[in-house]
Formats: structure tokens, sequence, C-alpha cells
């Protein structure tokens, strides 16, 4: 028998359709691979008991001629979800023991669609990271390997679960979230397809948040059908996220028409790096090429704001963080610490303390800083004007084009502890991807080749606010030509 | 100008008070949740997830007490601004689960209004409102149920308040209580706050600053949560003293947040400006700008009742009532609609104009029943005499069938009882006699019995007239129109 684990979620579909498959059989096959993936740490929780129930109801809506997309489909659930009576602690010391008595929009969505629950995935400490090292579950191992190494890479972050558990044959699909790229560059690290909707697409309800106005739920799957398939199911407008947009949600894998004839697809300057690796330039001209082939015609475009997305994205990021962030002060849920006859000062110093990892304190510090009376309007203020321009750079330049096409990330995977001491160079692995956060625009990370060492390399698509559609049929184009058909060794199985 | 004046030993001070005043929004749920806000409710039983600020968890606006906040800008003559913020207030406190309010800090859902307060000695005058924002409440700490450890009762968490914040228009404790006073009655009239003091439902913050007179502003102190009028004017007398007598000793004012101790009449410090919390305001990334049209404003003024101020001036104008009696009939919306009750169902009843029986119905009303509400210690809800019974009673003084003091014997009667006036003046057999020839009988029967009386009378002393209407009345049993006396016994003892 086929290994079911390498199936994608259509052809799954497609078989559980046609009788072929259960979803039992397919469940029961991941809860093994999940188990085989302990050396990934992808999972910090596993529910192979919802997982069962899960597809037996799914077995039930199959036959009842009830199945829809994600019907019976297994998939992991970044550890920022809320799932209702199981952990869900984004992956900090903090909320030990958390356990919500209510479930989030997106996972709702899942659910009710008859989507199979795996586990809960690891990430970085509140998404805050971009190699998932800052986890208090300790870092994911990327299934990648480079060519002739035994070394270990780092996944990328925030969604460093998500992209592993997809990569390595653990889940047919993850969710994961955005912040300033927290989907892309991880899938841009694993090979996989990372699909971050415009923001107000899903519903924010029972994220737990980081920074409010950039989180944004969106996928991890092994190809953009997948990917089109699940957000489908996830998105929506929620009246419980005030935020959530109040539209209809396209048949997004109707999308994928592979037809890109006549399309204009702008390549911004401003996306040239001084000391781009060598691979990556010439991917994203490979890139190019291929969108040529398929008809589409190239516009050079100009984004002039885009050396100041960083620094605006590590003060607003920062900023909502340290508020949002206050709620875990150890008077409510999660973790406390009071040290002997401390008062109430005293327990909130040695809870956040001991409940915080390095990164989240570094950036509740930032975020006090540049709210803080006398520093609002140099830092706060002036950021958010900054992001007004960043966004109307967007703006205009979708008076020219269609889609624009970057490279996902500057570098591919690197290794453990390569760039954690150094917070800015680690910042730096998001210099593509958090424009399009600050923008709220939809965006992907399509696999389209392998670095010099052999590791994947993704390029990013980006489109105009609500056109998802475009994203997913350019993504959907250069997947085709790309012919992306290198996989991990499976070294961990 | 208030001629309220602080003597201190280098000369007279004059106080200067702004209040912010929070008052609680009337609506079923909170500002940002589905939550109850009923008071009194066992503690932590009406707390929703995101009043507890769970993780993940979102709030959403409650459009009733947007509505309520527009109401009360227009019932205040407010500018309504049809685009407003949320913003959050930073600080950490047990009893504030998200770590920040929810507020509105520099663009409120209302600007700058009026308040017309009515003074002790008949003058008016006018207290600038510079806004009004909406914002959450807090829990409460209860330090008190435990030897170690604070209780947090989250119930009052997330409730909506409107703050006002009066400009620093007011010169005395006098005006400060007048404010309050006519803040709570126009809140009460418009159902946006019911303004109960006592269960927290207004809580004022007073500012209260000293100077010479003519003198730039001085440095304010901002006393904390005072929870009655009385409490407010205290707070101020006391404040006001201690702040004169820190700057006669030669010492400053230090800006500060205290709070007023009613028991040992104090105020007390409770931080001082370097203490003062940095809340790092910044908008709420969590909810969109406010934003509403003309015709939400629009249905917002349409819901409006009359507001005391024209109403006052209405039975003034129209009913000709005094100044006094039309203020305390408007001081309370139920007051003011038993009185237009009772004016409405006296002319019906004896087809006289309202403005013709407005005055006599207002004596009745504020003499006669609110003195045996208040003897009885109730309020004008729930009185045992309705509007339609008090206009049975002055119908029957308006028509002569029962005299004025008569009348008091029967509302005696009919606030013990309940019954209407006719009834027991039926039952009784109280009504006036008018018929002269049976009156004529008993002045003849009268002047005979005091012969002594009538020489005296016919001698110069005309005053003794009183005497003989007196007991005429006596041996009717006070029925005798007292009127048809008067014009009788007159001719008979000047024979």
């Amino acid at each position: 028998m086929t290994d079911l684990t390498k199936l994608k979620i259509a052809e799954a579909r497609d078989l559980m359709k046609k009788g072929d498959l259960s979803s039992r059989e397919l469940t029961e096959a991941h809860i093994a691979a999940v188990d085989a993936s302990d050396q990934l740490n992808a999972y910090i929780v596993k529910t192979p008991e919802i997982a069962l129930a899960n597809a037996e109801a799914a077995d039930k809506k199959i036959k009842a001629g009830e199945q829809k997309g994600m019907t019976g489909i297994p998939v992991g659930i970044k550890d920022l979800f809320s799932t209702k009576g199981v952990h869900t602690q984004a992956c900090s010391h903090i909320l030990d023991g958390f356990k919500p008595e209510y479930e989030s929009t997106v996972t709702s969505n899942l659910w009710d669609d008859g989507a199979v629950m795996l586990g809960k995935l690891n990430m970085d400490e509140f998404a805050m990271g971009s190699s998932n090292e800052t986890s208090y579950y300790g870092p994911v191992k990327n299934p990648w390997r480079a060519e002739g190494s035994n070394n270990d890479f780092v996944p990328g972050g925030s969604s460093g679960g998500s992209v592993a558990s997809v990569a390595g044959y653990a889940a047919m699909g993850a969710t994961a979230s955005d912040t300033g790229g927290s989907i892309r560059q991880p899938a841009s690290f694993t090979g996989t397809f990372g699909m971050k909707p415009t923001y107000g697409r899903c519903s924010r309800y029972g994220m737990v948040a980081f920074a409010s106005s950039l989180d944004q739920a969106g996928t991890i799957t092994r190809d953009v059908r997948d990917g089109a398939i699940m957000l489908e199911c996830m998105a929506g407008f929620d009246p419980k996220d005030s935020t959530s947009v109040d539209m209809s949600v396209p048949n997004f894998e109707a999308a994928l028409t592979g037809d890109i004839r006549g399309m204009k697809i702008g390549i911004p300057k401003e996306y040239y790096l001084d000391g781009m690796p060598a691979d990556i330039e010439a991917l994203w001209h490979k890139g190019i090429e291929w969108m040529k082939s398929a008809g589409a015609e190239i516009v050079d475009i100009s984004l002039p704001h885009t050396k100041y997305a960083l620094p605006t994205y590590y003060i607003v990021a920062p900023a909502e963080a340290s508020s949002n962030l206050a709620r875990y002060d150890g008077v409510k849920y999660g973790l406390r610490d009071v040290p002997n006859g401390g008062n109430l000062d005293d327990m909130y110093y040695a809870t956040r303390a001991a409940g915080f990892g390095d990164e989240v304190k570094r950036r509740i510090m930032i975020g006090t800083y540049v709210l803080s009376a006398g520093y609002y309007d140099a830092y706060y203020l002036k950021a958010q004007k900054v992001r007004q321009l960043i966004a109307d750079d967007f703006r205009q330049a979708f008076k020219q084009v269609d889609a624009i096409l970057t490279p996902t990330a500057p570098s591919a995977a690197f290794a453990f502890g390569e760039k954690s001491d150094d917070p800015l160079a680690m910042y730096l692995n998001d210099v593509f991807t958090v424009p399009a956060s600050l923008a709220g625009l939809p965006g992907s990370s399509v696999p389209a080749g392998l670095s010099s060492e052999g590791l994947p390399l993704g390029l990013q698509v980006l489109a105009n606010a609500w056109e998802e559609e475009t994203v997913l049929k350019v993504s959907g184009v250069i997947e085709q030509a790309a012919a992306f058909g290198a996989a991990p060794s499976e070294w961990w199985r | 100008m208030s001629n309220y004046r602080i003597q201190g030993a280098t000369g007279d001070w004059e106080v200067v008070i702004g209040l912010e005043i929070h008052a609680q929004v009337t609506s079923n749920a909170k500002l940002f949740s589905g939550a109850s806000t009923e008071f009194g409710a066992e503690p932590n039983s009406q707390v929703s997830l995101v009043d507890a600020a769970m993780p993940g968890m979102l709030p959403t606006i409650n459009g009733e007490c947007v509505r309520q906040g527009v109401r009360t800008g227009l019932a205040l003559g407010a500018q309504i601004n049809k685009y407003s913020v949320f913003d959050r207030k930073n600080y950490f406190y047990a009893d504030l689960p998200q770590g920040y309010q929810i507020s509105q800090f520099k663009h409120p859902i209302v600007g700058h209004g009026t308040v017309m307060l009515d003074l002790e000695d008949g003058s008016k005058k006018e207290v600038g409102v510079e806004r009004i924002h909406l914002e959450q409440d807090a829990g409460k700490s209860m330090h008190d149920q435990h030897p170690q450890f604070t209780y947090v009762d989250l119930n009052r968490s997330g409730v909506a308040l409107m703050e006002i914040v009066s400009d620093p228009d007011m010169r005395s404790p006098e005006e400060a209580g007048a404010y309050v006073t006519k803040l709570r009655t126009i809140l009460r009239y418009i159902g946006s706050c019911d303004g109960n003091m006592e269960q927290g439902s207004m809580r004022a913050d007073v500012n209260v600053s000293v100077r010479k007179v003519g003198d730039p502003l001085g440095t304010r102190c901002e006393i904390k949560n005072v929870n009655s009028v009385r409490f407010v004017r205290q707070a101020i007398e006391v404040e006001a003293r201690r702040q004169v007598d820190i700057i006669e000793d030669g010492g400053t004012i230090d800006q500060e947040t205290r709070l007023f101790d009613p028991v040992k009449g104090e105020t007390r410090s409770m931080r001082s400006k370097e203490e003062a919390h940095d809340y790092r305001y910044f908008p709420d990334p969590d909810l969109l700008p406010l934003e509403f049209d003309d015709a939400f404003i629009e249905a917002a003024r349409e819901s409006l009742p009359e507001l005391p101020d024209a109403k006052k001036a209405r039975f003034m104008e129209a009913l000709g009532l005094n100044d006094y009696n039309a203020s305390v009939l408007v001081a309370e919306q139920d007051s003011a609609a038993y009185f237009e009750t009772l004016v409405a169902a006296v002319a019906k009843a004896t087809g006289k104009s309202e403005g013709d029986v407005a005055v006599k119905a207002s004596n009745w009303l504020t003499g006669d029943l609110f003195g045996a509400l208040n003897k009885a210690g109730k309020s004008i809800i729930d009185t045992p005499v309705s509007a339609e019974q008090g206009a049975g009673l002055l119908a029957l003084i308006e028509d002569g069938t029962i005299s004025g003091r008569i009348a008091k014997d029967v509302f005696e009667i009919m606030f013990e009882t309940g019954k209407d006036a006719a009834h027991i003046v039926e039952e009784k057999g109280l009504k006036q006699v008018s018929d002269t020839g049976a009156i004529e009988t008993i002045i003849d029967e009268v002047i005979a019995a005091n012969p002594n009386q009538l020489a005296q009378y016919r001698g110069g002393k005309d005053k003794l007239i009183g005497f003989f209407v007196g007991q005429v009345m006596k041996a009717t049993k006070g029925q005798a129109n007292p009127g048809v006396v008067n014009k009788l016994l007159k001719p008979k003892l000047d024979g």
C-alpha cells in the first residue's frame, strides 16, 4: 500500500469521495507519522483520541454526502490557536497549564467542515522569532538537511512546527499565523507552500495575540491547491472580531486556472539587496522567466519606502505586543510566581521574569519604550505614518501590476544558534515579508528551487488586498514551472 | 460670580474646581462584551471571556452604549464627534484583567457642551463640559476576604462608563454640588445613567486648586472617587483649606492624586506626580475607529425627552409656576410627570384651563404631598395617592365641594388608605355647606349666643369678625363654605 502520509489534501479528498479511502485510515497513518516525527519536535501536544473521533465523524459525513474540502483531512494546529480543552500556550512558559474553554474561529471552521486534529504545533514563543528557537518547548528541527550533511537546520519561524509537520509528512496541512513573515519565511525554509491572506480575511478570535494590527491566520500545505482548499475553509467574516471584514469567501481552488496570460507582474527594484546570495537572486530571475513563458508581462516597479519597513515593523509590532502581553500577570491563569511575603508588584515581577523568554522580554521592553510619554511621537506615531507610506507604495504599484514577485527570504535555512545571539541579523530574515504585512496584503511563499547547499528556497507572490485568487493563481504557475520535486530524506522516521 | 472665599491669614482665597464624573451607562450588556451589567450579582457571575481577558479574546463594541453616549452629549448641547477612537490606557492592577483599560483619549465621542446650574440664591451659572468619552470600568479588588490574599470580582470589569469632564468653571462647594446634582438629573431624564451614587453608578473625581482672586490658576490636586454630593462639597472645603494653609505657611502644592476620608474629614495623598503612571495610550488595534452618520445622531436626538431646563421654563411660562416650585418639580422626572398628569386631570375635571389650576396644583404637590412623602420616607414613585386621585381632591376644592381646611383632613385619610377623595368626603359627610338659608340660621344662632362679643364688635372691635367666623365654622364642623359665611355674617353683625 502507498504511504498515505504522502498524499496531498486534494488527492485524499478525491479518494475519500470515491470511497477508496476512509478518514480513519488516513488518520491512523498520520497518528503513526506524528509519533515517528518526535525528533523534529514539531508537535508539543498530540491528540490521537480527538483525531480518531474526528475521523469517525468525518467518515459519517462523507457517507451522508456532506463532504467538504477539509472533511476527514488530518491537520496540525499552531499552538497560537485556542483549542477547547486542549493545551493552548503559544509555546510560552507563562501560560503553563492553560486550556481554554473556547475554540478559535479559524479552528472552529476547520472542525465544522470535519477536519481532523492531530495535535498542537511548536512555534516561537508568542510567535516572536524567525527560527523557532524561542519556544519554551525547545527548537523545531527542519526536516531538510544540506546535501551530504547530517547537520540540523532551523525550520524558520515563527510557524516552525507547522512547516516541519507538513514538510515532515506528519500533517497534511497546518494552521499558521503571519505577523511579519511567520508563514512565508518558514515555508520558504522547508519547501512548503505558505499562504497568508489579506488582513481581515480570517478571524483573529481565539488566536493568542502578538501584534493585533498585523496578526493574520493562514495555511501551510504541500502544494498550492491544498493551500487554496484549506484557506477557503478557514476564512470568513466573524462578528466576534471587529477587524474581520464582511466579504464573501471565493472558491479559491477555482482560481488555479494556470492561465496568467496578459497579467502584469511587478518586480520591485528595492528588493535587490546588497550581498543577496547568488542562488536566491538566480532563483528570482528564474521566476521572472517562468512568468514570461506563461504569457505574463514583467513590469519593473518601485516600492520606495521598502527600506523603512523593518524598523517600522519593529516599532509597531513590539508596541502592540507590550500591551497585548500585559494580561499575563499571574492573576488569572497560567504561571504564578509569588516570592515569600511578596505583594502584588512582587508577583508581577517574579511571574513575568520567570514566564517570558528573552526575545519576548526584549520586545516588551522595546514596545514599552516606544509608547512612553516623550517617545510616542518620535517612534510609534512616526512608525504609523511610515506604515501608511508603505501601504501607499503598494497601492500605487497595484495600479500598474496585478501581482508582485520577490524572493521570500534573503537566505535559505540556517543552523541553530547562528543568529540567535544577534537580534538584528535574525530580524533581517523578515526583510522581504514585512512590507506586505504592514500593508495587510495577501502573500504566499512557493517552493521554487534549492540553494547551493541543497536546501529549499521559496518565491514570494503578493497581490492587492482581497486578491488571494491572484496570489494563488500566480503561485500555481510558479509551482508548475518549478516542478519542485525535491524532498527531504526522512532521516527522522 | 460666587462669593465663596477661604479666609486665610494673608487674605481671601478663591477655589477653582473641575469635575470628572464617571457615569455608568445604562445598558443590559457591557461596553465590549455580552455579559450582563446588573448590580448586586454574586461575585464573578457576570464575566465573559473578554472581561476576564482570556488569551485571544477580542472586544466588539456594544451599539447601545454608543447611542447612550451620543444621547448624553445631545442633552448637554454638546458637539457630537462622528469619528472617535478607542485607545488603550496601559497599567497593571489586579482588577484590570487586560492590563489596559479601553478608553478614548485623543478623539472622544462627545466634544464641548454645557450644564446650566440653578443655585440656591436663585441665580444661574453655566459650567462648560470639555468632553465626554466612553471607557471600560475595572473590576473590584476585595482586601477584606482573606488575611493574606486579595480577591477580585470582575462583574464590573468591562462595564461601560461615560467620563464627563467639566471645565474648571466652578468656584464653590455649592456650585460643584449643584453641578453633580444637575448632571445627575439630566442623565436620569434621558435614561443614560441611573445616577445611583450609593451603588457606584456615578462617581466624581474632584480637581481642586486655590488662588488669590485674579491670580493665575494654582496647582491642582485630584480627589478620586467621591461618591455623594455631600462628600463632593465636604472634600472641596477641606482640600481648599489644606491648600491655603500650606501656601500661607510658605509651602507649595504638589500635583497629586488624593483620597477623601469622610470619617476623619480630611484628604490623604494617594500617589504623587512622580509615582503617576505613564499610561502609554495608543489606539486599540483590536477596534476600528468608531464612526456613525447623521441619521444615527438624529435618531438619538428624537429619542430624547423634554429636558429639565426646557420643562422648567415651560412650567413657569405656560403654567405660571414660580421658580422655586418649577425647580423642585423638574428635579426628578417622576415628580414632573406626576405634576403634568395632575394638572391635566384637574383641568379636565373642573373644565378650567391648565394655566388656571397649575399654581394651586403645584402648591399642593410640593407642599402637602411632598411633605407627607418626606415624613413617610417615601418617594414620588411609591406615593399612595396617585396623580388622578390628587386631581380628584383638588377638583373638589376647586368646585367648592370641600374647603381647603377639610381638604387637608381628606388628604390625610387618602394618604393612609389610598381611597379616593370623593369617596372619603361622601363617607364622612364632609361636603361643604353653601346653602345660604342653612348658614344664615346658624349665624343667627351664633350671634344670639354671644351678645358680649357682638356689643364689642359694634363698639369698634371689628377684628372680632374672625371670632364669629370661627364659631360658625365650628358649629358646622368646618363644612360651611367660608366665602358664604363671610358674605352673610358681616351685614348681620353690622346690624
